[in-house]
């Protein structure tokens, strides 16, 4: 497992998530501290392509052998793309949080959203 | 009773190892106890191909000694208790007049009037009140002793090599206990253990436990967590007490029947003897999911019937559990749906263990 990172360029939602914005589409991720507190996933089924997600209210789960847990959104709109490899690789979400461990990809409904999230500085704060 | 939010919770004298170790502590029945160390399925797995140690120190501990200590027992403890020879040991079921479990438990026989019984952490004050109050007409002395013991589980295919490489002669066989020195510290060592491995478990003085521990791990131990304690159970469908079982449930519906002896008039025989003869309207069943998904404790099981305990499998690599259901759908090989948050999914109904161990019973 990687140690903790928290890169400049995403920004964050208290409840541990990502999201990556550019043109109109975020994608959405849990961040280090979140898969950490999780422990290793063994199962995640992505959601539904197409279906809405609201900033704040969970849009999928994440399991590991202990506990499911769910996933805040941490911004609205409609699920674009869902990262389907990671029903057979779930471990990713452990070993790339921000990278191959990606959940789904959202086109946004309110462009002004983001700027209600953290950077990486506020959201380290968070967790100290 | 305080309850756990009102009170600090207790460490055990292996605290400072765990924390050094790096391992996620979980408050557990009042203690804060390691529930991972590097990770629940490393853990698991090396129990099952190698070693691991488990600090159980949470767990209670009776002590009950006099000439009638033998008849005490035998009326409070669901099996036969006169059938555990000297240096023996015996799983049993502590009951209610109703036949509702009110614990289970470990009993070794260390002589003929001295017994000492290891409890569960939620239930050893209530346990030990239970047994007190029912002594009164005994030539018995009923002593707690939890304050007096650290317990080490040694688990896997490698634990009893590992532990005789540090122990002063001769380890005990499965279900039965001994007193020697391990790494020097004099202790109980009873061929017992949770995970369905041959192992050992090891009852000792706390302020010792720091040093037979760090010879455990130099030896090649892995340190495991209550999360693999708990994989490594039900895969081998060991019953957790306060999940696949409680005081609403019976002996024979929980599929312990094995461990009581209505014969013996203990307390809740005759229910019990009453729940074989006519049956029970729900059965314990081991279950595996077909196809993804992991079932957890709650969820209900369609046409009747809840999980009791649902986790991920590192051995089989799906989701298992335990759970009731209605005795007419108990069957191996029955199909089931459950209900996981909203999802259904399908499930077969295994017969147990889900998890067949290599080489070792299963006591």
């Amino acid at each position: 497992m990687t140690d903790a990172s928290y890169p400049d360029d995403l920004l964050y939602h208290p409840e541990h998530d990502w999201a990556r914005v550019a043109d109109g589409v975020a994608t959405f991720g849990i961040t280090w501290y979140a898969q950490e507190a999780l422990g290793e996933v063994v199962f995640y089924e992505p959601p539904t392509v197409g279906s809405n997600v609201t900033k704040d209210e969970p849009y999928t789960e994440v399991e590991s052998v202990k506990a499911v847990s769910d996933v805040i959104a941490p911004l609205s709109g409609e699920i674009v793309e869902v990262n389907a490899a990671l029903a057979d690789k779930p471990e990713m979400i452990n070993d790339e949080p921000y990278g191959e461990g990606w959940l789904v990809k959202v086109k946004l409904s309110d462009p002004d959203e983001p700027g209600s999230l953290l950077d990486a500085t506020a959201y380290k704060a968070s967790l100290a | 009773m305080p309850s756990t939010a009102e009170t600090a919770l207790r460490r055990t004298t292996l605290h400072e190892r765990h924390a050094a170790a790096g391992a996620k502590l979980v408050p557990f029945a009042g203690w804060e106890m390691p529930v991972q160390y590097a990770g629940i399925r490393d853990e698991h797995l090396a129990v099952r191909r190698h070693a691991g140690v488990f600090d159980v120190s949470h767990m209670g501990q009776v002590q009950t000694c006099g000439p009638q200590a033998p008849s005490f027992l035998q009326h409070l403890l669901s099996n036969d208790v006169r059938r555990i020879p000297e240096g023996g040991a015996q799983y049993s079921l502590l009951c209610r007049e109703d036949g509702g479990i009110l614990d289970d438990l470990f009993t070794y026989r260390l002589a003929e009037c001295d017994f000492l019984t290891v409890t569960n952490a939620a239930n050893h004050e209530h346990d030990l009140a239970w047994m007190q109050e029912r002594a009164a007409g005994f030539d018995v002395d009923v002593i707690d002793r939890a304050p007096e013991f650290a317990m080490l589980a040694v688990q896997g295919p490698a634990a009893r090599e590992l532990v005789r490489g540090l122990a002063d002669g001769a380890l005990p066989s499965r279900m039965h206990c001994c007193q020697r020195d391990v790494a020097a510290v004099p202790q109980l060592i009873c061929g017992t253990g949770y995970t369905g491995e041959d192992g050992v478990e090891l009852l000792l003085d706390p302020g010792q436990a720091p040093a037979v521990w760090d010879a455990l791990v130099s030896a090649g131990a892995t340190p495991c967590g209550l999360g693999a304690r708990d994989t490594l159970r039900l895969e081998v469908c060991f019953h957790l007490y306060g999940n696949d079982m409680d005081e609403r449930r019976n002996p024979i519906e929980a599929g312990l029947g094995w461990c009581c002896k209505e014969a013996t008039g203990f307390i809740g025989a005759d229910a019990v003897a009453a729940a074989r003869a006519d049956g029970t309207p729900e059965k314990l069943v081991a279950f595996s999911i077909e196809g993804p998904g992991i079932a957890r404790q709650g969820n209900p099981i369609k046409g009747g019937g809840i999980v009791t305990s649902g986790t991920f499998s590192p051995c089989l690599e799906r989701g298992i559990g335990m759970g009731y259901v209605p005795a007419e759908r108990a069957a191996p090989g029955t199909q089931i749906e459950i209900d996981v948050r909203g999802t259904v999914r399908p499930a077969v109904i295994e017969r147990k263990p889900l998890y067949q161990t290599k080489g070792s019973s299963t006591a």
